[in-house]
């Protein structure tokens, strides 16, 4: 599989991440290789959303304008179920092991992950 | 064997009117001032980069600049750990015979070239471009990530962070060339403007103008004899979603095989300059580098461990918190500064003895890293 879908970097409401048939690692970053182990294409899967925050960051001071009209905003790494990390947004007061879902907003123009505790 | 044989630095805060060209010449004349050498004596160059006045080949551009015509020159880009890497490389060229003088430089308007929320966009701009620079994060928000883990990891709290950056002050306060002159507390810190949580307004460096310069040669040129005894790197990651374990970060590799390569211990080293972007920067580095105990370094700043009095002085300028950071100069600032303390020139500030000093740098968001042992030979 060398296209790649549309996940949320392209617009689409969704989370890809990869996985290597080869050694069996998982991957966020899109390539057309596994770093892992360097075996080619390896397979592109939808993410379920779910995960857990491994870190945040309150954003109270912006660097442009575009992102300054929505100040603050909460910066997040999640761990997901599936095996990697991801940064996106979520809920002013999540904190570090909140198990969180993905739902997707409008930021500076551009569709992003925004996670919020699972009730 | 090489030497750091001389050594120069400007004031760090507004340089109104000076480019970056004009602030690395400024620091490169006073390194070979200081190395008692002749321009025509230099056959290296090395330099860092500028986000201002960004080139292709700046080393040359500097050179034609400066008046060099040098037999060796390129220039070196591993974020804040520019200056030690760019070091690293000196000492290798000129053990190899392959020069015998390398002039190493960094500078920057930084402060005055370009608006604060550009200098902030710019660096912003080491994340990723697809997953992580479209959320809007910046460099403190790369570093407050750090920080939230770390704290919720060792228990570390806002108001021990706060302890390094009224440290800092301290230091500055008394370096005439630091960029702030006023003390602070830690209630100061405590009420400084949130920037990205839980990293407020005085947890974070500077931006400044400045510039700084050293001459690496595999002779010593004068009577100080400051010797590289050896260095190493590590580079875990580039983009902080990448970032791996909190307790397998590239400072802990970097120290360890630096202490292979040199023989020498944390238990030798009298005289510490560690980079310090953000206060949690200093604090994590120096815990992984064995400097303190995991959770414990803001204790030992409490009871003066780490001051000009302590038993491991630490950035007695005043470090990147106070006195500036402009970039690839900012972490150059402090092997100035230990190369001062090493040659018993730092005056007021003089620690009673900086025989052996440990140095280490950080890029990106705790993704390259360097560790360098200095030693006075006399």
């Amino acid at each position: 599989m060398s296209g790649q879908r549309a996940d949320w970097t392209k617009g689409g409401e969704v989370i890809v991440y990869q996985s290597c048939d080869t050694c069996g690692k998982t991957q966020y970053f899109h390539r057309s290789f596994c770093a892992a182990c360097g075996a080619p294409d390896p397979v592109e899967k939808p993410a379920s959303g779910a995960g857990i925050v491994y870190a945040t960051s309150l954003v109270c001071r912006a660097a442009t304008p575009e992102t300054r009209a929505h100040v603050p905003y909460n910066i997040v790494l999640i761990d997901t179920p599936e095996g990697f990390r991801m940064m996106a947004h979520g809920d002013n007061d999540l904190a570090i092991g909140d198990n969180v879902t993905a739902r997707y907003q409008q930021f500076a123009g551009k569709l992003i992950p925004y996670f919020e505790k699972v009730k | 064997m090489s030497f750091i044989t001389g050594v120069g630095l400007t004031s760090y805060g507004k340089h109104e009117g000076s480019s970056s060209l004009d602030l690395m010449s400024k620091a490169a004349e006073m390194a070979i001032a200081d190395a008692g050498l002749k321009r025509s004596e230099i056959d290296g160059i090395l330099c860092g980069y500028s986000t201002v006045s960004p080139h292709i080949m700046l080393a040359t551009v500097f050179a034609e600049h400066f008046g060099i015509r040098p037999s060796y020159a390129h220039a070196v880009q591993v974020g804040g750990a520019t200056g030690l890497a760019m070091t690293m490389l000196a000492q290798h060229l000129v053990d190899a015979g392959i020069v015998k003088h390398v002039l190493v430089v960094g500078g920057e308007n930084r402060l005055t070239g370009q608006s604060r929320d550009a200098s902030i966009q710019a660096l912003a701009q080491v994340g990723h471009p697809d997953y992580e620079v479209t959320l809007g994060p910046t460099i403190p928000a790369y570093y407050g990530l750090v920080a939230s883990r770390y704290m919720h990891e060792y228990g570390v709290t806002q108001e021990d962070l706060a302890e390094f950056a009224v440290l800092m002050r301290a230091h500055a306060l008394t370096h005439p060339g630091a960029q702030f002159h006023e003390a602070i507390t830690v209630a100061d810190v405590m009420a400084s403007k949130p920037v990205a949580m839980p990293l407020k307004l005085l947890d974070c460096c500077p931006v400044s103008d400045g510039g700084a310069a050293f001459v690496i040669s595999r002779e010593r040129t004068g009577s100080a004899g400051v010797r590289v005894r050896a260095a190493a790197q590590a580079h875990t990651h580039q983009h902080v979603t990448a970032m791996p374990a909190l307790s397998e970060l590239g400072a802990e590799i970097s120290i360890a095989k630096a202490k292979a390569a040199s023989g020498l211990d944390i238990s030798d080293v009298r005289y510490a300059a560690v980079y310090d972007s953000f206060t949690i920067t200093l604090a994590m580095l120096l815990e992984d580098l064995g400097l303190a105990k995991r959770g414990e370094a803001a204790a030992k700043v409490r009871a003066g461990y780490f001051g000009r009095e302590g038993e491991m002085p630490l950035n007695t300028h005043g470090g990147l918190l106070s006195y500036g950071h402009c970039g690839v100069g900012g972490a150059m600032a402090h092997l100035v500064e230990t190369h001062l303390q090493m040659t018993d020139r730092a005056g007021s500030r003089q620690v009673r003895d900086a025989s052996i000093a440990l140095l280490h740098g950080d890029g990106g968001v705790l993704s390259s890293h360097v560790s360098m042992f200095l030693e006075r030979v006399r």
